[in-house]
């Protein structure tokens, strides 16, 4: 008779994002003010969202889903805004809004303009 | 035994919240002992690990609200979930609490997590 190699519950393990509970030590308290694009990004999910005209296109439960699927490294390497922009980005192109490839075309355009100021 | 709150003065047990969308029934009530069940499916999940097969007593219903589970999948959550604050003794949630005996944690859970505790087992 064939043995499982892991137990069943070995599988499917508690999620990194649901930290609850677990050693951590001192939680260090650093504020700062929002930047521009952490303004920005919030307002985007306002909109997104529909809280001021109802027309939603996406839900805050999609943003944490697509927050959770996150790698455990990246999760811990990002600040909270920088999860949010993947995530809603993700979302987008999971709804069909923007493709993969429209993003990967707009980001080396955006790069491009930073990396030289005078190229059209 | 922590005193649990309850709003004065409403004829219902249930606070009530202005929703006319479709609901699950309300199970559990006030003081009611539930258990949190011990689950570790895939998708999106409001329940905290930590709490996951606690034993606890329903403080309030918070009212109904479509499932965060399903709205993360881009469907309604309908019908809705019933919401409850449920009160744990924190002795009862993590091994060797050094804290006061009767320290509570409140967490909100959805109604389809909850099971009718045995009230014997893992109670204050």
């Amino acid at each position: 008779m064939a043995t499982r190699r892991h137990a069943p519950e070995a599988l499917i393990a508690r999620s990194h994002h649901d930290m609850g509970g677990r050693p951590a030590g001192k939680v260090k308290r650093v504020e700062h003010e929002a930047e521009d694009w952490e303004r920005r990004v919030d307002a985007l999910m306002v909109l997104l969202t529909g809280v001021l005209d109802g027309k939603r296109q996406m839900t805050v439960d999609e943003l944490r889903k697509n927050i959770e699927a996150l790698g455990p490294q990246a999760y811990d390497r990002m600040s909270y805004y920088e999860r949010w922009v993947i995530s809603i980005t993700q979302t987008m192109i999971q709804h069909g809004v923007i493709t993969t490839d429209e993003l990967g075309r707009k980001m080396e355009e955006v790069k491009a303009r930073t990396e030289d100021p005078c190229r059209k | 035994m922590p005193q649990v709150s309850k709003r004065s003065g409403a004829p219902s047990p249930w606070p009530q919240y202005p929703n006319d969308l479709p609901s699950e029934p309300v199970r559990f009530a006030p003081l009611e002992r539930v258990r949190v069940r011990m689950s570790a499916p895939l998708g999106h999940i409001r329940t905290p690990f930590y709490i996951r097969g606690c034993s606890g007593t329903i403080e309030r219903l918070c009212g109904s609200f479509p499932n965060p589970e399903e709205l993360a999948q881009q469907r309604s959550g309908l019908p809705a979930q019933p919401l409850y604050r449920v009160r744990f003794l924190q002795k009862n949630v993590w091994h060797g609490y050094r804290g006061h005996p009767a320290d509570v944690i409140e967490v909100e859970i959805f109604q389809h997590w909850l099971e009718k505790a045995d009230t014997r087992t893992r109670d204050e």
